[in-house]
């Protein structure tokens, strides 16, 4: 029997309609086409591009997309639609968010009281022992958010995550900032919550952490997905790699070649026609310029493109 | 060329805990020197003493035997690890890089600078495009040293690797110093010629 995904994302788009001049309108599209599923038990990992739509698809899950974006496709909770009610309703509880930047920590409220969040009975001994294994100490709890370094301030975000022991947590680049054993403490949190049951969608760009840590590995690109394989294929390295941009990323790493593929990722709104790879793509072929592939299942895996082998 | 940080010690202000104690290093023209410390270690701190930014309390600073000048463009310049808050957001590209001089023939495609882009805003592009700004912009301003706080760390690999490999083409044809500063030993091995851990110093 087919495990039901805790989190499933089907032909996700999101577009901002935005002023072009005095009353013209116009509509900047940043993710298309992004399908991705998160099974309980499991990590995914976001990797990819600055740029490329990873924190916006965040955003989208939890329902925080500014008010004049539009989304298109479907996102199921569980086996059920999520609506803008029913993300207003799980999030915080059933869906938490390690958010992107520090400037998320109320400034006026002390840290502990904030982490604890609303939960009733307040879940003081959990958040004791969860800020204990990340190294923040005992003390933290009672300073404002302006006292803490950048570190301690992440460290603080993660584990509200944490505390409110959500079945699926969406971390969007939770380590920077923090040191090596740190990182690795809280990423073995996720691990221990997965094991669990629970599912977490880790948005980074720290490839070298996903790898580690993840079981598989989403790679974007311009808005939406050209790889999505299990993390042992990244380990492997480019043999078992399916996109050629997913090569270009292992190959890129200081420890593999540090070798940089050329050019640059295309903006919103200046998109190519067809494959949005092909302008870099040592082996595009004049099909990829006219045509868009989709995504296809290969090798235990799926990837966009059609010369991929 | 030799750059020198003597017996520096400094602190943010008096009576506060010194965030760095009788520290000395040395670079010479042509070496690429990575620095490694834990976070909070003042490694920035560090940078910006090198670079002038900042004074050390005790100790001193010393280009070829000499304090940095204090007019004029300094021979040590700082790369920041936040491009897009090292321009002037109301500055066209254009501007920015003219702001270290006339901009040379071939500098653009050195740095892999499109023309279409010296007519934009900051904002108008990514931080891995505004890093080549910075970096042409402080090679072009004929600083001896360059300190390259954690330049890349915001950045994708791919990008990652477009930007180490202009700076090290660029700075090794120009015999510059470069002072590396970064958590990630994989890089530092890779583009530095002598590591530095300042845990080990004290």
């Amino acid at each position: 029997m087919e495990q039901q995904p805790l989190l499933k994302v089907e032909d996700l788009s999101v577009t901002f309609r935005m002023y072009d001049g005095a009353l013209a309108q116009k509509d900047l599209s940043v993710i298309t086409d992004l399908s991705l599923t998160v099974y309980p038990g499991e990590i995914v990992a976001v990797a990819g591009s600055s740029g490329s739509g990873k924190s916006l698809l965040a955003s989208a899950v939890l329902g925080l997309l500014p008010g004049n974006a539009v989304t298109g496709g479907k996102m199921y909770y569980r086996g059920e639609l999520l609506t803008s009610e029913k993300q207003k309703a799980l999030r915080g509880k059933e869906i938490a968010l390690v958010p992107q930047s520090v400037s998320f920590l109320d400034p006026l409220m002390k840290v502990g009281p904030q982490a604890d969040g609303a939960k009733k009975p307040l879940p003081t001994k959990r958040r004791k022992s969860i800020f204990q294994r990340l190294g923040l100490p005992e003390k933290t709890e009672k300073l404002y958010p302006f006292a803490l370094s950048g570190g301690m301030a992440r460290r603080v975000l993660v584990s509200t995550a944490l505390i409110s022991d959500a079945d699926l947590m969406i971390a969007d680049e939770p380590t920077p900032g923090m040191t090596l054993n740190q990182a690795l403490e809280a990423l073995t949190i996720f691990r221990e919550m997965a094991n669990e049951g629970k599912g977490i969608l880790l948005i980074t760009h720290d490839i070298d952490l996903a790898f580690a840590f993840a079981d598989r590995i989403a790679v974007f690109y311009a808005g939406t997905t050209l790889e999505i394989a299990s993390a042992k294929d990244f380990q492997n390295g480019p043999d078992t790699l399916r996109h050629p941009y997913s090569k270009a990323l292992w190959q890129a790493l200081p420890q593999n070649g540090f070798v940089p593929l050329k050019g640059f990722q295309p903006y919103a709104g200046h998109l190519p026609q067809g494959c949005l790879f092909a302008p870099r793509c040592p082996y595009k072929k004049e099909r990829c310029e006219r045509e868009t592939p989709s995504m296809r299942e290969m090798r235990g895996g799926e990837v966009r493109c059609f010369y991929a082998t | 060329m030799r750059l020198e940080a003597k017996g520096i010690s400094f602190r943010y202000q008096k009576k506060q805990p010194w965030i760095l104690k009788d520290l000395s290093l040395s670079i010479e023209s042509g070496e690429r020197l990575c620095i490694f410390a834990p976070s909070g270690y003042g490694k920035t701190t560090l940078g910006l003493l090198l670079a002038g930014y900042l004074m050390p309390e005790q100790g001193s600073i010393l280009l070829s035997g000499k304090p940095l000048p204090k007019k004029g463009i300094c021979p040590v310049q700082m790369i920041h690890q936040h491009p897009e808050r090292a321009i002037n957001p109301r500055w066209r590209l254009k501007k920015v890089l003219e702001e270290s001089g006339k901009i040379e023939e071939g500098t653009l495609e050195a740095f892999g600078i499109e023309t279409a882009w010296l007519d934009r805003f900051p904002r108008e592009l990514s931080g891995g495009e505004l890093q080549r700004f910075c970096v042409a912009r402080a090679l072009a301003s004929g600083a001896e040293f360059l300190v390259c706080d954690e330049i890349s760390t915001m950045l994708d690999v791919i990008t990652q690797a477009q930007i180490w490999e202009l700076l090290l083409s660029e700075s090794e044809k120009r015999k510059r110093g470069l002072i590396i500063i970064t958590h990630n030993r994989n890089l530092a091995k890779r583009v530095g010629t002598r590591l530095l851990d300042l845990t080990e110093n004290q």
